[in-house]
């Protein structure tokens, strides 16, 4: 068991480093304050190859495998968890499926625009009525000839607005329950595909999080992804690898906001000394960082698993779960270590309580995460 | 067009720290990086690359860890990377410095060849011009900007002075040394770096490759040496006054003569 | 040659259109001590198209002779003609030490000429000293980023060469009436020395900074009263070679624009020199400015945090002080000989 990184992996994280304090940091703040997909971050990570990690050079991605783009989530997240769940986003629930399921001819036509950054991803599969019951699918998908007619609507769709490709998942068959669920690669500009309401979220402001219409929307039959009734399972395992993504996310808001917190408490004098001479100060760092390097194992173990090929999906529900919560835990620590100033918005660190929150909830809650693991266990 | 970039890899001395109890510096953990006005020169010449297709060749002499550096410089686009490395260049100065590139340079190909204008370790800002020396071929330094002309024979450069600049055309092949102030040179990317490790290689080549006499390598062909090295005082600690503007003025003045902080 | 056959100090006289710049008459200052320790004379190696400065006064400043390199080919500065002259300047007198300002010129020149001549150059001395023992120039400079001093000598070879940057060696009082001599030296250049075509000159001053790349910040904050105040500042900021910057206080009553701020909420900054000018100190701007290398702090308030950071604190007012400075700045400054 080799617990070292690659010298290439070394590299990949100082380069993440670097973009991250250059490019990434200095932004935080306005997108959030702003609500503002950063577009031009985007443009950038593009041309780096940020976009198309794990995807084979062939097919216009970085060939650096999963490990690489789990290290990179989790750098660009210390700074700025809306720019890591862009990329996660875009790389697991999107160009993912179709590197696996797709045919040929879809992969030579999506996966090279995006994994170049050319175009961005996202994937529909929840909906107001199904949400942990993912499988309660309302939107309908009809074949007519060469084309299939969908009808219904998406919500809290990570990136929809600025997406070209979307993932979407639509009843072919409601009598077969889940095996009637297909996957569709939906284009803007579709017609009949709308992006509908954009949320006001908490957390990730800067995250473009709408609602996806379609009204007689015209898909061509060659966008199946898959077979008729392998929709579900083919959400099932993109949501497998998104885990590692989310998880990937979590860890990096986490260590960020540690990583703030050493700086300050060294700098905040109370008392006539700083209080990183207190004792509980002192305590409360070192529990707060062992769980974040537990986390970092959880999440490096199912993103080398899955690189290798093995399954996963255990790991990865591990992961997600226990990332997710070590960062809401870390972070609502690191505010109250900053006092009263981890209130204001001035200081970033109440930003990174807010953003800590959501990776308990999306792409499976801690509870369905719960519910993979002990399936798993007492098969 | 081919291109040699001569560049060090060095201990990132902004992030060098003392020791506040024994007064030595705290050398352990200091990251290494490519030095600021030499990675200037490799972006300038992966511009041309970008522009011309030019060929670019990076060139090191340090430690085996200066690998690193040279992986670096692949991951950002450059073509081939050369280290020189052997026990017998430890504790060259500038000029045995100089005259190591120089012969490993003479077993290659080019038109331009760029330095950075001076590291951040040594600060000497000697060995790029001291190579052109060597090689007897013109040198421009303290270039800020510069253009290829039609035909790709000459480059006309920008040459800081204290007071402003020059524009100068000089013919290859050439020296030019560039200041970190001239761009932002661009990140790995990260196919770059699957490649500089994967599918690139960085050649390692010893004083057995060169065509020097080998007396002239290392500390022994050195002829400076350093007698004896010490810290400064550490930072004591703040003085505060309270004076009137004609005295306060004058202090601030003679603590700025003392530290040379004025050109 | 043998090291005993060299002797005497020369000191390269850089000038730039005639004009002899400050740095090389306190290099002959400096070249006088050496030689008077060392018995021995100095000879200053003028290279110009035609010197505005009058020669007897290197003479009175210390040297004993001024060995004078006059050709149009030598104006303005490029490296070959000027190598090829002072080589043979120096290969026919044989010095035993060569110093040269370190300029943006003699940085260029020194080394090209000590790879020429075979020998060691040191850069950027802060300090010489003589070994009589040996008669091995001492010469002190900063390695390792400024982190440390090291004392070099060139024992086994000559010229022994240091450059050194200006105003660190003090001028002398000259000495009226003091003699010497000043000779012409031949250099037979041709148009094949020419290595380089000079197309343009063009005298500009240095362009405005962004302060993150600043080595001198001169920063306001709400205790320099008001916007009125930041030209006083951007003038001592000029006459420095540095960057106005501001307290956040500053920003937000609108005094001067965003970019220039230093703080949590600004940016990171590690000058050479910081110089806070009615700022108090809070701790969102100490996050952004702690890290300078020398921090001086000018504010009314004696109990003003800034002073807790600062390395050298003055209890004043700002507007009395920094005219002050700047009326009696011109003894750092100008780089061109009186």
């Amino acid at each position: 068991m080799n617990f070292s990184l690659s010298k290439e992996h070394e590299m990949l994280r100082e380069l993440y480093r670097s973009f991250t304090v250059q490019e990434v940091k200095p932004l935080a703040e306005e997108i959030d304050e702003e609500e503002r997909f950063p577009v031009e971050t985007v443009e950038k990570l593009a041309r780096y190859g940020f976009m198309g990690i794990p995807f084979p050079k062939e097919l216009g991605g970085s060939g650096a495998g999963n490990l690489a783009y789990a290290m990179a989530v989790e750098e660009l997240s210390k700074a700025c968890g809306t720019t890591g769940v862009i990329v996660s986003a875009h790389t697991s629930l999107c160009a993912a499926p179709i590197y696996e399921f797709g045919t040929e001819a879809q992969k030579q036509k999506y996966l090279p625009p995006l994994a170049k950054g050319e175009k961005i991803g996202a994937f529909g599969l929840t909906e107001a009525n199904a949400g942990t019951d993912a499988s309660a699918q309302q939107t309908k998908a009809v074949l007519q000839g060469d084309h299939y007619v969908l009808n219904g609507s998406k919500i809290f769709i990570t990136n929809a607005g600025h997406a070209d490709t979307y993932i979407v998942m639509a009843m072919t068959d409601k009598a077969a329950g889940t095996r009637g669920i297909s996957a569709f690669i939906v284009e803007r500009g579709f017609p009949g595909f709308s992006i509908g309401k954009k949320e006001k979220k908490m957390g990730i402001r800067g995250s473009s999080t709408c609602e996806l219409i379609f009204e007689n929307c015209i898909v061509p039959k060659e966008n199946l992804l898959g077979k008729e009734g392998q929709g579900f399972k083919i959400a099932m395992k993109t949501l497998d690898g998104g885990r590692i993504g989310i998880a990937a996310q979590a860890l990096g808001i986490a260590q960020g906001a540690i990583d703030e917190t050493v700086k300050y408490v060294k700098e905040r004098k109370q008392f006539n000394r700083p209080i990183s001479a207190f004792q509980n100060t002192q305590f409360e760092l070192a529990g707060m960082q062992t769980k974040v390097d537990a986390a970092r194992l959880l999440v490096y173990r199912a993103a080398t698993l899955k690189e290798a090929g093995a399954s996963y999906a255990t790991e990865a529900a591990m992961a997600k779960l226990y990332a997710s919560e070590v960062a809401m835990e870390v972070t609502t620590k690191a505010v109250q270590l900053h006092g009263g100033y981890g209130y204001t918005r001035e200081y970033g660190i109440e930003r990174m309580m807010r953003d800590a929150k959501i990776t308990e909830i999306y792409e499976g809650t801690s509870e369905v995460q719960k519910m993979v693991i002990s399936s798993a266990m007492l098969k | 067009m081919k291109i040699i970039v001569c560049m060090k890899q060095v201990p990132d001395t902004n992030e060098v720290k003392l020791d506040p109890v024994t007064g030595t510096l705290i050398r352990d953990g200091i990251p290494s990086i490519i030095n600021h006005d030499d990675k200037a020169g490799l972006e300038a010449a992966l511009c041309l690359k970008d522009q011309f297709g030019a060929h670019v060749t990076v060139l090191t002499m340090g430690p085996p860890q200066a690998d690193k550096a040279l992986r670096e410089a692949l991951a950002m686009g450059a073509d081939r990377a050369i280290l020189l490395t052997d026990r017998r260049f430890a504790g060259a100065d500038t000029w045995a410095t100089s005259l190591t590139l120089a012969s490993a340079i003479r077993k290659m190909d080019y038109d331009l060849i760029i330095a950075g204008r001076q590291a951040i370790d040594g600060d000497t800002a000697q060995v790029g011009p001291q190579i052109a020396e060597k090689l007897s071929i013109p040198q421009v330094s303290y270039v800020e900007d510069l253009e290829v002309e039609e035909g790709q024979t000459s480059i006309i450069v920008k040459r800081i002075f204290e007071e402003g600049y020059h524009r100068i055309r000089v013919k290859f092949p050439c020296l030019i040394t560039t200041l970190a102030e001239m761009n932002t040179p661009r990140y790995m990317s990260v196919g770059g770096i699957m490649a500089a490790y994967n599918e690139k290689q960085v050649e390692t080549w010893t004083l057995d490759h060169l065509d020097m006499n080998p007396d002239h390598a290392g500390l022994k062909g050195s002829p400076t040496k350093v007698r004896k090295s010490f810290t400064k005082a550490p930072k004591a600690p703040g003085k505060k006054f309270n004076a009137e503007p004609d005295a306060a003025a004058r202090l601030i003045l003679d603590a700025l003569k003392e530290r040379f902080i004025v050109e | 040659m043998e090291i005993q056959n060299y002797s005497d100090v020369m000191v390269f006289v850089e000038q730039r259109e005639g004009h002899v710049q400050k740095v090389s008459l306190e290099l002959i200052s400096k070249g006088r001590e050496i030689a008077d320790e060392l018995g021995a004379r100095l000879k200053a190696a003028v290279l110009t198209a035609g010197l505005t400065h009058p020669v007897h006064s290197l003479i009175e400043l210390g040297c004993d002779e001024v060995i004078l390199v006059e050709h149009p080919i030598l104006e303005p500065y490029t490296t070959e003609p000027y190598t090829k002259a002072l080589t043979e300047v120096i290969r026919a007198h044989n010095p035993e030490i060569v110093l040269f300002g370190a300029t943006t010129i003699g940085r260029d020149l020194a080394p090209r000429v000590s790879s020429r001549l075979d020998t060691g150059l040191t850069a950027d001395c802060t300090k010489l000293e003589v070994d009589l023992e040996n008669r091995n120039l001492l010469m002190t400079r900063p390695a390792f980023g400024g982190n440390i001093m090291a004392t070099i000598i060139c024992p086994n070879h000559r010229p022994q060469m240091s450059t050194v940057r200006p105003g660190v060696m003090q001028m002398a009082e000259p000495v009226v009436g003091r003699m010497g001599v000043c000779r012409n030296f031949e250099v037979a250049f041709s148009p094949a020395d020419q290595h380089v075509e000079v197309l343009e000159v063009v005298k500009a001053s240095k362009k405005k900074v962004n302060i993150e790349d600043a080595t001198i910040l001169i920063s306001g904050g709400r205790g320099i009263g008001s916007p009125e105040a930041f030209p006083i500042l951007e003038s001592l900021a000029d006459k420095l070679g540095g960057t106005v910057s501001a307290s956040r206080a500053a920003v937000d009553a609108g005094w001067i624009d965003r970019s220039h701020q230093v703080g949590q909420t600004g940016k990171t900054v590690r000058p050479d020199l910081y110089i806070a000018c009615g700022i108090s100190g809070a701790i969102q701007h100490l996050a952004g400015m702690e890290e300078s290398e020398f921090i001086v702090a000018i504010n009314k308030d004696e109990g003003a945090p800034i002073f807790d950071a600062a390395d050298l604190s003055i209890v004043g007012d700002v507007h009395k002080i920094v005219p002050e400075l700047i009326r009696i700045l011109p003894e750092l400054g100008n780089r061109n000989a009186q």
